[in-house]
């Protein structure tokens, strides 16, 4: 299981932490292992940014196992962004099949108290941080 | 998701279908909340069956527990198609309790709602995974579709190559804007409709049983 840095507790106070996990970093892990990384990052209150994203399957059981998780005054959840894909994700057996890989798209996850999107389209994400 | 993984889903998922014909099939009614989802499956549940599915509500997460209407039987063109009507809890990725303060509730209540629709969010996500043939996907007509939440959705349903249909809900309404959830989805056919007044339900139903029969 892949952790991020420890950060001695105060360093953060007056700002927000931002962590950028490559595909590279992603890659090597399972569903379940990257969903974790990303919900005890956003948890902690950081800006959690994927290089490369989740498969379909895993942004479901990331909300699955984000809902399990929401606790009254404590946790209300996340706010994820990524570039909306014009033309739909849809893939044939034939394009499975010879592997065509999956479109690779930048992800953005914050905790939904502190991040607001401003504007997004098919080229840029815009989003307001807050601190805690 | 390997590859060999999604070969043997999809394979199993075909073989049911051609060897399930005599059953009905499971249509899940997906969507954000409040786009109109419930007053849909009460809408076709009453029409072909009499029945109502559950109460509707202007307040979100009214539906917190997949409610199913089984055997409805819709004709069409002398043909006849059942389905299973499967109503999901609308589909976010945050929940708080504060929002249903301010729809006069107390607090206890409010935070009672909130754990039931984050079971009911997290409940609907299983259905789709696992135990859906289709989806009726509804979208607030007025709203703009262009939304992480009916993105992701659309993507999850896309992956696991279940038929859909696009419901642009709530034409009644001045600001609706078809077009602009058609844009949104071009590779999906959209209906527009109104659910709660009955408009285009002939077209609806139509197409129900085009794409699930």
């Amino acid at each position: 299981m892949t952790t991020m840095p420890e950060v001695t507790p105060g360093e953060t106070d007056d700002g927000v932490q931002i962590d950028l996990i490559s595909g590279a970093r992603m890659e090597g892990l399972t569903g379940m292992e990257k969903i974790r990384l990303i919900l005890d990052g956003v948890r902690e209150g950081n800006i959690v940014v994927l290089e490369e994203g989740l498969s379909p399957d895993e942004e479901s059981k990331l909300i699955e196992v984000t809902m399990t998780e929401i606790s009254p005054d404590e946790f209300n959840g996340i706010e994820i962004e990524t570039y909306p894909q014009s033309g739909g994700t849809k893939k044939g057996l034939i394009d499975r099949l010879i592997g065509t890989p999956s479109p690779k798209k930048l992800t953005v996850i914050g905790p939904a108290n502190q991040i607001e999107t401003l504007h997004k389209d098919e080229n840029l994400i815009s989003a307001l941080v807050s601190r805690k | 998701m390997g590859l060999l993984t999604d070969l043997r889903n999809s394979i199993s998922r075909a073989v049911d279908r051609m060897f399930s014909d005599a059953d009905p099939k499971r249509i899940g009614i997906y969507g954000p909340p409040n786009a109109g989802k419930t007053t849909l499956a009460n809408r076709i549940a009453r029409d072909w069956t009499g029945d109502a599915v559950g109460p509707e509500s202007h307040i979100p997460h009214e539906t917190r527990r997949a409610r199913r209407k089984e055997n409805v039987e819709i004709e069409r063109d002398g043909k006849s198609v059942r389905i299973d009507i499967v109503d999901t809890p609308g589909v976010t990725t945050k929940v708080d309790y504060k929002e249903f303060l301010e729809h006069d509730m107390e607090k206890d209540d409010a935070v009672r709602r909130s754990r039931e629709a984050t079971e009911g969010v997290a409940e609907a996500m299983h259905w789709l995974r696992e135990d859906v043939d289709g989806v009726i996907y509804v979208l607030d007509s007025t709203d703009d579709p262009f939304t992480q939440v009916n993105t992701m959705l659309i993507g999850i349903i896309e992956s696991q190559d279940l038929p859909v249909l696009i419901f642009a809900n709530k034409t009644d309404l001045e600001d609706a804007n078809v077009q602009r959830v058609a844009n949104a989805f071009p590779q999906h056919e959209t209906v527009p409709l109104s659910a709660l007044e009955g408009n285009n339900m002939d077209e609806v139903y139509g197409k129900i049983a085009e794409y699930f029969g």
